[in-house]
């Protein structure tokens, strides 16, 4: 299977990886951002006080053709990229594009609000962004 | 066709990506599709120098201010590739199309260089 779910007792785990994985790319070893170990689409997860960002990188994709959901909490963006045309008698010198459905699962922070959510894609890039609850963002809270 | 980024970036602050590329070559030419996702067609330089194509990116995504990142795969907000052209093929002509984060790259062959049916007459 080419999707990894990003489970919260992974945390520690993770974050050694990324710490190794960003090392590598500035030392620029590993700089493939085809990530067999994650797979297809690529993706970036960051958050705001306000909502929770997510990228993923799926290019050259009908925006129709993509599957975004979200379940309980869990942020399932699935889909399939078509390989190029080959013409007959063409060789393929190399083929590292990714080609065939693909599906990755991302699961939330508790307190986002899955009404709220909303999702773009332009250059190559989807971006969803779903919005936090307004019971808990941060809120200053006056001494009386 | 000649793969030749460098392994080792001698400047940190260059250190760029690797996009994926497909090459395809056929009787009259190559075809290169290369994934760039994040890169606006502004922000897309391909260089023709002496017989080295290269392929550079900047990606632009539209992030919030106060975005904190919690989880990175793609770590570098640059592509950077380099091909080597062998002569057969016509460096003045390359066309290149750019959508949705994915480049087409057409080679041509010189005209002399093109695949030729050559006749068995009778003898």
């Amino acid at each position: 299977m080419l999707y990894r779910t990003l489970f919260p007792r992974d945390l520690f785990a993770e974050m050694d990886r990324l710490q190794r994985a960003l090392r590598h790319q500035a030392l620029d070893l590993s700089p493939s951002i085809r990530g067999m170990t994650h797979g297809f689409p690529a993706m970036n997860v960051g958050s705001t006080p306000r909502s929770v960002e997510v990228y993923a990188f799926v290019p050259g994709i009908e925006p129709d053709s993509l599957d975004v959901q979200i379940e309980k909490g869990v942020l399932t963006i699935s889909g399939e990229r078509k390989a190029e045309d080959v013409p007959e008698q063409a060789a393929v010198h190399t083929d590292e594009r990714f080609a065939g459905r693909f599906r990755r699962v991302v699961s939330l922070p508790d307190d986002v609000d899955a009404n709220s959510a909303s999702a773009r894609y332009g250059d190559g890039v989807l971006t969803i962004s779903v919005g936090r609850r307004e019971a808990s963002r941060p809120r200053r809270i006056t001494i009386q | 066709m000649t793969d030749k980024t460098q392994v080792a970036e001698t400047q940190h602050e260059n250190a760029a990506l690797l996009p994926p590329v497909d090459v395809i070559e056929d009787a009259n030419g190559i075809t290169l599709y290369a994934d760039l996702p994040g890169v606006p067609k502004d922000k897309l330089s391909l260089q023709i120098e002496a017989d080295t194509l290269t392929i550079e990116g900047d990606m632009l995504l539209n992030t919030p201010e106060d975005l904190k990142a919690s989880h990175a795969e793609v770590g570098l907000p640059r592509y950077r590739r380099a091909f080597t052209l062998s002569k057969e093929l016509d460096s003045e002509k390359v066309s290149a199309e750019f959508r949705d984060g994915v480049l087409k790259l057409r080679i041509p062959k010189a005209a002399h260089a093109q695949a030729r049916k050559i006749a068995i007459q009778a003898a």
